[in-house]
Parts: structure tokens; sequence; C-alpha cells
């Protein structure tokens, strides 16, 4: 699961030592500072006292993607956006974690036109999507908390499986767009 | 020579160290929201168990977001869900389009769907913030904390006053008629 077994192969060393790399990665997630629109303000109303996602060692917002291991999709994708965002996750470093924060950024919400990504993890692979138009803080540090589980559980890659694809459901017509792993 | 300077920032430094503090520690500490704050659904039912739901399909009509998905039946003597003649098969709430801005509260006649003060509602996929019917209806019927007529104290200067459209329809006219 980890990055340690998988690379020394899985014993009972490597894999005590997997759940302290978790628990470190976990401990100073250090987010990009990627707000598209008006979730990026709650996204901001995070990090200040009130919510203080300095608790969870997340207060650095960095400007650089090389400094950063996840990328807080905060708003609407527009087309033109598309292929930078998709850069600046590639040029983050591994291990890397998505959020898709906000309806526009996980389905593009009420703006079901061209102009829009219909989704952030058609480009992307998404970790945790939160809710919300846009969603509170409360909501955002509950993503995260369901983000540190995945981190715990060593899934760092758990969105680029294959198996882990979002399936349409029989009411596809109802529901968005094709997703890509 | 910035001794009064540093003294003058350290000042609101120190004083800020006997403040109270502003944090609140969410996941273990958690703020209840407004009555009226605007959060995750539920479908309500009456007294007898009956849903409140009549598939008329309003919500999904008016949902800017597409976000809701209805598809109604009827109802049978043998398997009767709801009071009218119609019931919401598949009721389906896509929280990932949905923005909570109630319009499908609003448009609702027989006050079915509610919203709730619950915003916890992240996941790992897009399937799984798909919300059924089995997970929006509520088991006993839901209390309201407002009160849905307004009732008018003796004595106030509104006793005695026959309001509603009728008497507004009427104050139209005279101002009409010079």
């Amino acid at each position: 699961m980890g990055g340690v077994s998988d690379a020394l192969g899985a014993n009972f060393v490597t894999a005590q030592l997997d759940k302290v790399v978790n628990w470190a990665r976990r401990s100073s997630v250090f987010p990009m500072s990627f707000g598209l629109a008006c979730c990026a303000i709650e996204m901001m109303a995070t990090t200040m006292p009130r919510h203080d996602l300095a608790r969870f060692g997340m207060e650095a917002f960095r400007a650089s993607p090389r400094q950063a291991d996840l990328m807080i999709v905060a708003g609407r994708v527009s087309q033109k956006m598309a292929p930078i965002l998709r850069q600046i996750y590639d040029q983050m470093t591994e291990p890397k974690w998505v959020i898709s924060m906000g309806a526009c950024a996980s389905t593009s919400g009420v703006f079901n036109n061209y102009a829009l990504v219909q989704g952030v993890d058609q480009i992307v692979p998404v970790d945790v999507y939160v809710p919300g138009c846009p969603p509170r803080p409360e909501m955002l540090i509950d993503g995260i908390m369901v983000l540190h589980e995945r981190i715990m559980r060593g899934e760092y890659d758990a969105g680029r499986n294959t198996d882990d694809v979002w399936v349409p459901s029989p009411y596809a017509d109802q529901a968005e767009g094709t997703v890509h792993a | 020579m910035a001794l009064p300077e540093i003294l003058t920032g350290m000042k609101v430094v120190i004083r800020n160290v006997f403040r109270k503090k502003d944090t609140v520690s969410y996941p273990e500490v958690r703020r209840q929201p407004f009555p009226r704050f605007r959060g995750r659904h539920v479908l309500d039912r009456h007294e007898d168990g009956l849903e409140k739901c009549i598939g008329c399909e309003l919500c999904a009509g008016v949902c800017p977001a597409d976000a809701i998905l209805v598809v109604g039946a009827e109802n049978t003597p043998e398997a009767r869900f709801s009071p009218g003649e119609r019931y919401a098969q598949i009721y389906q709430i896509n929280y990932l389009r949905c923005i909570f801005c109630g319009l499908c509260v609003e448009a609702c006649p027989t006050e079915a769907l509610l919203m709730s003060t619950e915003y916890e509602i992240s996941g790992i996929s897009r399937d799984g913030l798909i919300f059924t019917k089995d997970q929006l209806i509520v088991d006993a019927p839901i209390e309201r904390h407002w009160k849905t007529k307004k009732v008018v104290e003796p004595g106030s200067r509104l006793e005695g006053v026959t309001g509603g459209p009728q008497n507004r329809a009427d104050s139209k006219k005279k101002v009409i008629e010079p």
C-alpha cells in the first residue's frame, strides 16, 4: 500500500515504517494555493484563526507546485485553465493528492456549459470531493479529515487506479459526462 | 531608537496572549449552525408513516443545477407509500451538483423536502455523493422549529384584519381607479 513496502517488499519492518511515514505525511500536508473562484474565499477563511488549518500542519499554502503535495481545486475550472491545472499537478512532487472543493470543481454545478470543465476529475485524479456552494470552512476541514484517513491508509495513488474510476449509474443521462482515471 | 516601535508591536502580541482563543477546534468541537442553515436535505413523513413526497417533480424542475432526479409511480391499494395518487419511486439528490440554494424546499407543495443543518458530507467518489431516497427519508415526522401559521394575538393592531391576497388585490384596485 504505502511507499516503503512497495519499494523494499512487505514485511513487518516496512509495514511499521509505512505507518510512521503515513503519519508524517498526514501531519504536514502542504496545500497548493489554487483558488479559482468564490470557493477560494472559504479556503482562505479556513486558514484564518477561527478555523486555523495550522492545527493540522497545513497553514503554509505554497505558491510553488514543487513545494506542495495537496491541490485544493477551489472553484470552477474553465477549459482554458484546464491544461494549466494539469501542468501544475504534474509539477507537484509525489506523493500528491487532490481535493475537489465545491460543486463547480466537482461537477461544474450550475454551470452546465461549454466554457467549463464538467468536473475536475476529468483532468486530474481526485481523492476527496467536498460538496457545497461554496462549502463552509467546516465542510472543507471535514474533507481534509477524509483525506487524512486516506493518507493514513496509504492511498496516495488511489485515484489513479483504474478500478477506482467512477462508474456511471443507471441514470447516467441525468448525471455528468465520462470520467477518466 | 527602535525600542518604542518594538514595544508598540509587542503590546499587541501580549494583549492577544491574554485574550480568549478564537479558534474552534472543529472536528472535536462543532458549532451548531443556525436553525435556518441550508444543509443536507431530508424527506419528511406524515404522522401515520406515509411519505409526504407525492412525486410531482417540482423540486427537480426548479433545481438550477439539475441535481435532483425524481421518478414517480402510481400508488396502489396493495402498495401505498403516500396519501395521494402518486409517490416518488426513485428520489436522488446529487450532492456534487447541489448548490444548497433551497429552491427545491420552496417549491415543494407538501413540505416533504426540508433541509437539515447537517453539512459533513464529503466523499471519495462521485457515486457515493448521489444520495438515494433511503438515505434522505426520515423514520419519524420532523418537528418544525417554525410556525406554519401566523397567530394574531388579541389586542394587536392586526386583530380583525382579514389579511391575505384578497385584501392586497383590493388595495391595488383603489390605486388604479382614482
